[in-house]
């Protein structure tokens, strides 16, 4: 779950995940990426979002990527062939390439307890269950039409 | 050794040549990095007698080891230069995002040495280094040039620039990273554009590894925990900014007002707070590079004649154009502090140098025929428009921009300019935080508050409460800060964290980030041998002890009201404790055996 109002913009989730995943700090090989728009006063972390039905996963010809049973979206490194075929296909550009080690970087939510929803400072990134959260935003949402009418008074 | 990429540019601007060079390792491990290293450099280097605006000078950009990493609040680094306000050594700081990424890119720091003929500014892509014409960058603001190059080189890239003032040699003229970070004061901006550097651009793909990763994570987790537990960086900074000091001094009677005349309570603090700042226009907090407090302030004006937006007010910019300038006008204090930051200058010099030409002007010393308008106090139109003319150094703020101590020395008042070494000290009054005006005095690089913050202990009673009023124990405290800080300076970390965290955290995260098994003491004796470093090359400069002193105000004019009530600094009980302590001469210059102790020459 991802509350852009909240985040600050200072990245500490790349930071963590690239450690937690080689032991080094490099942005650039991180699983998710904070997009930062100074003008309009916004940072989004992106990240990838562990799709229903995950384009990368339909386009791998050697089927190198499947769903695990929590719904985590994983690659195998294994079968894995670098043709960077589901790099293409993510049409959120949550999958990269690390030259170096020559693996695909992907978010797997770090077999189950996600570094960045753990130090993120703001709180921007959180890990839990989809719907009440979504029942959180509806009730924001709807808190504001309360607002705008019950000036009316009825 | 970890945590540095041991490589550093040298840059020569009158040949243009660019040498990549490996970083001395025995340097790095007796100057750790960033504020230490760069002193360092400057020493073997640079003649401290040197014109700090000719091209003999040199500007160092250097991060720390810490810089870039998991540790705490990790994106500072440090510009290190002769300041040509102070005529000291000049080492600033700024967070951001420029450090770390000047990592990324495979370097430490950058030397530069002499002079460009024409504008450039210096491209770096990971191995691709090179200097690049900047014609059409000069003149801009710092917000267009940044906008421009990011579009040139790439939206990736990390940028540090001078603005308008460092062109025009505004004397505390700043350089700036990521539009609104500043590595502030006493005028390092000025020796950049003096070289005719405008900007550096970064963008990088490397790794930075650490020696122990385990146990540098724990104590880095660890770490975090506390910053985020304890009041001041979890909640106090978060919630309102620095800005949330000036009810806290206010109440404390040591919030200068009217250029320090008028006591340490200003009557409209609370419309100038963090409070009130939270309240009206906070559009939402921002922090740098891997930070845990996110203190920084998106702030936004919506309407009316002050309308802006940018990033600030810092507690001490605020004083410096609100309580001491008697402004109450939050909106304008603002104002003025974004423009300080598109033009690239030092708001805290700026607003404490149009309260020094305030008192001038109510004295009858400046006249309104020579200023080109009223200069009261509690203008607020007077504070936005004068820092515009000064960063264009344009009318009476062609003066403005010699600082308050040149200006009122060139109408015969330099008594009037409340600075230490020809800078002005910011917002905390000598008179009332005793250890305070001890830091000012003894400062490297002249007035300025984070060499040794003794506001901790003396105000909020951090790690103990000391009785601010007071001068036992000053020199001591203020000894093992100033020492401290410099450690934290050169790590590559930001001062704040030391509100939550202490010398064994912070020690640990060096031992564990670079792999040298020193013990705390080592790393607390690396801070004196910084400081004693800095010491030296400011005697070789001609700054001696007679200039570790505070303005007559403060050593005469008893507080006038508050909880301090007829104190003035007794800075002289406490020098000489401090000199002491540190091992100096009562000229302040460092004793053979201390030298030999800190294994400095």
């Amino acid at each position: 779950m991802i509350s852009p109002e909240k985040c600050t913009g200072c990245r500490t989730c790349e930071l963590i995940c690239t450690f937690h995943r080689s032991e080094e700090f490099n942005p650039k090989l991180s699983a998710v990426s904070v997009m930062a728009f100074e003008e309009a006063s916004v940072a989004v972390p992106i990240m990838c979002m562990q799709c229903e039905d995950p384009s990368c996963m339909k386009v791998c010809p050697v089927n190198a990527i499947d769903r695990a049973n929590d719904g985590t979206v994983l690659i195998n490194d294994e079968k894995c062939i670098g043709c960077k075929m589901c790099i293409s296909a993510c049409p959120l550009g949550n999958i990269t390439y690390n030259p170096r080690a020559r693996t695909l970087i992907k978010c797997d939510l770090c077999g189950g307890e996600p570094q960045c929803a753990e130090f993120c400072p703001s709180g921007a990134i959180q890990y839990k269950e989809a719907t009440p959260t979504n029942l959180e935003k509806k009730r924001k949402m709807g808190t504001m039409f309360k607002e705008v009418f019950g000036e009316v008074g009825f | 050794m970890y945590g540095f990429t041991g490589k550093l540019l040298r840059v020569n601007l009158t040949d243009k040549t660019i040498k990549k060079e490996g970083l001395n390792p025995k340097d790095a491990r007796e100057y750790l990095g960033a504020r230490g290293l760069g002193t360092k450099i400057m020493m073997d280097e640079v003649d401290p007698k040197v014109d700090p605006l000719s091209p003999e000078n040199k500007l160092i950009f250097l991060t720390g080891p810490l810089t870039g990493t998991f540790a705490a609040s990790s994106g500072r680094y440090e510009v290190v230069a002769k300041a040509p306000l102070t005529g000291t050594i000049g080492a600033s700081n700024s967070g951001g995002h420029f450090g770390p990424e000047l990592k990324y890119a495979g370097y430490d720091g950058i030397i530069f040495e002499g002079k460009s003929e024409e504008p450039v500014y210096l491209y770096i892509k990971d191995d691709e280094v090179e200097l690049r014409d900047a014609k059409h960058l000069w003149g801009k603001t710092v917000f267009e040039t940044t906008d421009t190059l990011l579009e040139e080189v790439g939206e990736d890239a990390k940028i540090a620039c001078i603005g308008p003032g460092g062109e025009k040699l505004v004397l505390f003229a700043t350089v700036m990273n990521d539009r609104h970070r500043a590595a502030g004061r006493s005028g390092l901006g000025a020796v950049m554009g003096s070289k005719n550097l405008k900007a550096v651009t970064v963008e990088g793909s490397k790794s930075i590894e650490v020696a122990k990763p385990k146990e540098f994570l724990n104590i880095c987790k660890s770490s975090r925990k506390s910053l985020k537990d304890h009041p001041v960086t979890g909640t106090g900074l978060p919630t309102y900014g620095t800005q949330i000091l000036i009810n806290i001094l206010n109440e404390s009677g040591g919030l200068p007002t009217r250029n320090w005349r008028d006591g340490g309570i200003f009557e409209h603090a609370e419309e100038t707070s963090g409070e009130t700042l939270t309240e009206k226009y906070l559009v939402k907090n921002k922090g740098c590079f891997g930070c845990n407090i996110g203190c920084g302030r998106i702030t936004k004006i919506s309407d009316g004649k002050f309308k802006s937006f940018g990033e600030g007010p810092e507690y001490e910019a605020g004083w410096s154009y609100g309580a001491n300038c008697g402004v109450r006008n939050l909106a304008a204090i603002s104002n003025a502090n974004f423009i300080c930051n598109e033009l690239g200058i030092d708001p805290i010099t700026m607003g404490a140098t149009i309260a020094c030409a305030m008192e001038m002007y109510e004295k009858g010393i400046l006249t309104k025929k020579e200023l080109g308008r009223e200069l009261p106090f509690g203008d607020d139109e007077a504070i936005v428009e004068f820092t515009k003319m000064t960063g264009m150094r344009e009318g009476f703020g062609d003066k403005l921009a010699m600082g308050s101590y040149r200006m009122a020395e060139l109408y015969k008042h330099p008594e009037l300019s409340m600075s230490v070494k020809k800078q002005e000290m910011p917002a905390y009054d000598g008179r009332v935080l005793q250890g305070m005006g001890l830091e000012y005095a003894t400062s490297n690089r002249g007035g300025c508050h984070v060499r040794g913050y003794l506001t901790s202990p003396e105000i909020l009673g951090i790690p103990a409460k000391l009785d601010p009023h007071v001068t036992t124990d000053k020199a001591a405290w203020l000894k093992t800060f100033q020492d401290l800080t410099a450690v934290v300076d050169s790590a590559g970390i930001c001062l704040f964290t030391t509100f939550a965290l202490g010398l064994p955290e912070i020690s640990e995260m060096i031992r564990t980030g670079i792999g040298l098994d020193y013990t705390d003491e080592e790393i607390l004796q690396m801070g004196e041998r910084i400081w004693n470093l800095e010491k030296l090359f400011n005697l070789e400069a001609g700054i001696t002890g007679k200039d570790d002193t505070l303005p007559s105000r403060l050593l005469k004019e008893p507080i006038p009201e508050g909880p301090a009530k007829g104190l003035v600094a007794q800075l002289d009980v406490m020098l000489k404790e401090y000199y002491e302590l540190r091992g100096w001469d009562e000229e302040s210059v460092p004793t053979i055996e201390k030298l030999e102790e800190l294994a400095i020459k």
